[in-house]
């Protein structure tokens, strides 16, 4: 180990990232990931704090230093295995987390600005692992003769089954669409979480599990059949269903939801049609609605299938976007224009149905809202057409109510997410348990993945002390 | 992965593909769609379940080969897998027993009627179907129509068999002499749906038609599927597909069918081109 004053000395190692002139005509990724020099000298920087907060921040308890200090050491097949021992998905979370607020911001170095890059040393550790298509496994447990059952395999599903396989239990995972991920395959895009990771990561789940694709649980089976079959189950069906603007115009041709257009690039390649069937259209002039990740990502891809320029229209400022600031600055650095303070409130088509226009208004901020944030708040006669041909709209998603129908007992909210109880993700009903968007709304992964691991943890003292469903009558309605 | 244990082509161009599905089988009802595909490289395409048997465990869909999915599809042969095939989705038809009912089928649109006339025969309704084609040879499932139905009205856009005329005309001439009918169906081609609700509306007979929007998921994640009716907008994936007709948008709907059609053709060229046919 390197002196500590001498550690502390160095600035941080940034992580290389393609040029953006380059980018904006590939799907390849972004952020190039460390060389393993760079990595080393970024984990020389770690205090190897005791206590770490770092630890504090991290939904997943990633063992952060001890992971640190084996890359230090240049062990990083054992770095590897130290994630492993908390996290199933590291090369997923080293990308998309936002470590800014997370681990990063709790790092002792973050008062002067310049945390340790946990986020991109975890991914270090995680591809090289699976460059090298690492073989590190934890201890085998006993085999356990209980049955549970996953409703989805997005991040909280997967991380749940992954810790529960991990304690012995037998888990199935049932996946709608068909190809697992929830929104690690359809949502996030190559060129910021490539497709390649997410099968890798997941396919390594799959080894202890077994993950059962083009099952809709509330169609192909209900809830309530599960419950006859597994003695617990974990809702993480995530909030599936786009919301609209509920403004005139919004079923012309070309208006597609960030969900319809992102499902079609990620989920079924259609950037690479006609080699894939999936159709998408490019529109010359792109509007994005909203400033979330999703928005980001639905503009970024715009870009790439072509379109000559895209808008992001956002009615507050950049100061409340809710997108990771490193999703904003690498939007400004591919050309997208943003417009803030900005409504729409029509869009335009001809008899056809093809967009001619989009009419919008000025916003300005007043007062903070229940959210926290300034209101906007509309300048009358500000009203004009802002010239484009194709509208994504990405101001979020909701709940779909298939699983929640199909669950007897189970409580919803009048949004129609899972009521739980926060501190153990239990339902009202006794064996049933929920985590991840379907009990919050949108929101990251890696609090998906927190759900994910509490709920396991709580599944297993519910099946350790003699719970189990399917040998409880079913709850009356 | 599902295999296909049966294909039939039923008439030039049209396939009857029965596929083994236990779990959708034993789910399925009238009025509800598969959403299948090909391959890894395929797009999902929803189907309407044209039969199932529960016993055996199978669910038999009926297509026409328009382009380059359903060209591929055309190309498995029995003992193939697909490599998904996921379902049942939609809300099912409502069978109850309403007295004289009128199923209208066009072209394939006769193959997603069969189990409702059926069922609806079986809930003990009066069940007139009007089954159509262009002419004679692309006529499918008579004889399933025959059974599942009180009478039985064939028409050709030619007059090669039954009558020769549309379908809207022999519905126009049903409400005329029967002016008990309660409810009509209606599928087949939108501009045959758009139609036969013109039809029927100043009779004041509920239109059930069932949309074949363009879908992705099937599940009401994405709203490409999306409609308005009765100035709302609905899923048809979730929301429908059946919806009353009268309260349709119609112009929207056949402007949102036909936001493909460029890359479709283009798909379906070059991928005739590439297999030499």
């Amino acid at each position: 180990m390197i002196p500590v004053k001498e550690r502390m000395k160095r600035s941080p190692r940034p992580m290389p990232e393609q040029d953006s002139k380059e980018r904006i005509h590939n799907f390849n990724e972004v952020p190039l990931g460390y060389k393993e020099q760079d990595a080393i000298y970024e984990a020389q920087r770690c205090l190897q704090c005791d206590p770490a907060p770092c630890v504090g921040g991290c939904p997943a308890e990633v063992h952060i230093p001890q992971f640190i200090r084996k890359i230090v050491e240049e062990d990083l097949a054992g770095a590897y295995l130290e994630i492993l021992k908390t996290n199933n998905l590291p090369a997923m979370c080293g990308r998309v987390c936002p470590q800014e607020e997370q681990c990063q911001k709790a790092c002792v170095y973050s008062k002067k600005g310049k945390p340790i890059a946990i986020g991109g040393l975890e991914r270090f550790v995680a591809d090289y692992a699976i460059k090298h298509d690492a073989k590190e496994k934890l201890p085998e447990t006993k085999k356990k003769d209980k049955l549970v059952a996953v409703v989805g395999s997005g991040p909280a599903g997967l991380t749940c089954a992954a810790d529960l396989a991990k304690m012995g239990y037998d888990v199935t995972i049932f996946e709608a669409l068909h190809k697992g991920g929830g929104v690690l395959t359809y949502g996030i895009p190559e060129f910021r979480l490539p497709k390649k990771i997410v099968e890798h990561e997941i396919n390594k789940i799959e080894l202890g599990v077994k993950l059962i694709t083009d099952f809709i649980v509330g169609l192909t089976k209900s809830v309530d059949e599960l419950a006859e079959e597994f003695d617990a189950i974990f809702l993480a069906n995530g909030a599936g269903a786009p919301q609209f603007m509920n403004i005139p115009g919004e079923n012309l041709n070309d208006v597609y939801s960030a969900n319809e257009f992102l499902t079609r690039s990620n989920l079924m390649k259609a950037y690479k049609f006609p080699e894939f069937d999936t159709p998408i259209k490019t529109g010359k002039r792109v509007a994005v609605i909203g400033a979330g990740n999703v928005a980001m990502d639905a503009a970024r891809t715009a870009l790439r299938i072509g379109a000559k320029e895209v808008r992001v229209v956002y009615r507050r400022t950049k100061e409340e976007a809710p997108a990771r600031a490193e999703e904003i600055v690498h939007a400004e650095e591919e050309g997208i224009v943003f417009d803030f303070l900005t409504l729409p409130v029509r869009i335009l088509g001809d008899e056809k149905g093809n967009i001619t226009g989009m009419e919008c208004i000025k916003m300005r901020l007043g007062e903070p809202d229940e959210s926290g944030r300034r209101k906007p708040i509309p300048t009358e006669g500000s009203n004009f057409i802002m010239q484009v041909d194709m509208v994504i709209n990405a101001i979020g998603t909701t709940a779909n109510p298939i699983v929640a129908r199909s669950a007897t007992g189970v409580n919803t909210n009048k949004w129609g997410y899972f009521t739980v109880d926060e501190k153990t993700c239990a339902t009202s009903r006794d064996g049933v348990f929920a985590g991840g968007d379907i009990i919050r709304g949108s929101a990251t992964v890696i609090s998906a993945i927190g759900d994910g691991k509490k709920a396991a943890r709580v599944i297993d003292s519910y099946l350790s002390s003699g719970g189990s469903l399917r040998k409880s009558p079913l709850p009356r309605k | 992965m599902q295999r296909i244990i049966a294909k039939r082509k039923i008439a030039p161009g049209i396939i009857s593909l029965e596929v083994e599905a236990p779990l959708i089988a034993k789910k399925a009802k009238p009025g509800q769609f598969i959403i299948l595909m090909t391959d890894e490289k395929g797009e999902r395409i929803p189907l309407t379940i044209a039969d199932y048997d529960r016993k055996k465990g199978s669910v038999r869909t009926v297509f026409e080969v328009v382009g380059k999915t359903t060209e591929k599809l055309s190309r498995m042969k029995e003992g193939d897998e697909l490599f998904s095939f996921v379902g049942p989705l939609g809300k099912p038809s409502k069978i109850d027993k309403y007295g004289t009912v009128v199923i209208v089928g066009g072209g394939t649109g006769i193959a997603s009627v069969y189990l409702i006339a059926r069922e609806l025969k079986k809930a003990g309704n009066n069940v007139i179907a009007i089954i159509g084609a262009k002419k004679r040879d692309s006529l499918i499932m008579e004889e399933e129509m025959r059974k599942a139905s009180t009478k039985l009205i064939i028409t050709t856009d030619d007059g090669s068999y039954g009558t020769k005329g549309l379908v809207t005309e022999a519905l126009s001439e049903v409400l005329r002499k029967d002016k008990d009918v309660k409810k009509v169906w209606a599928v087949g081609p939108a501009m045959m749906m758009k139609a036969v609700c013109d039809v029927t509306r100043p009779h004041k007979v509920e239109t059930i038609v069932s949309l074949n929007a363009i879908m992705v998921d099937g599940t009401g994640m994405c709203g490409t599927c999306r409609v308005t009716v009765g100035g709302k907008t609905k899923f048809t994936c979730v929301d429908g597909p059946e919806f009353d007709g009268h309260l349709v948008d119609w112009s929207e709907f056949i402007n949102r069918l036909n936001r493909y059609t460029l890359q479709e053709k283009l798909a379906f060229d070059l991928y005739k081109k590439r297999t030499g046919k």
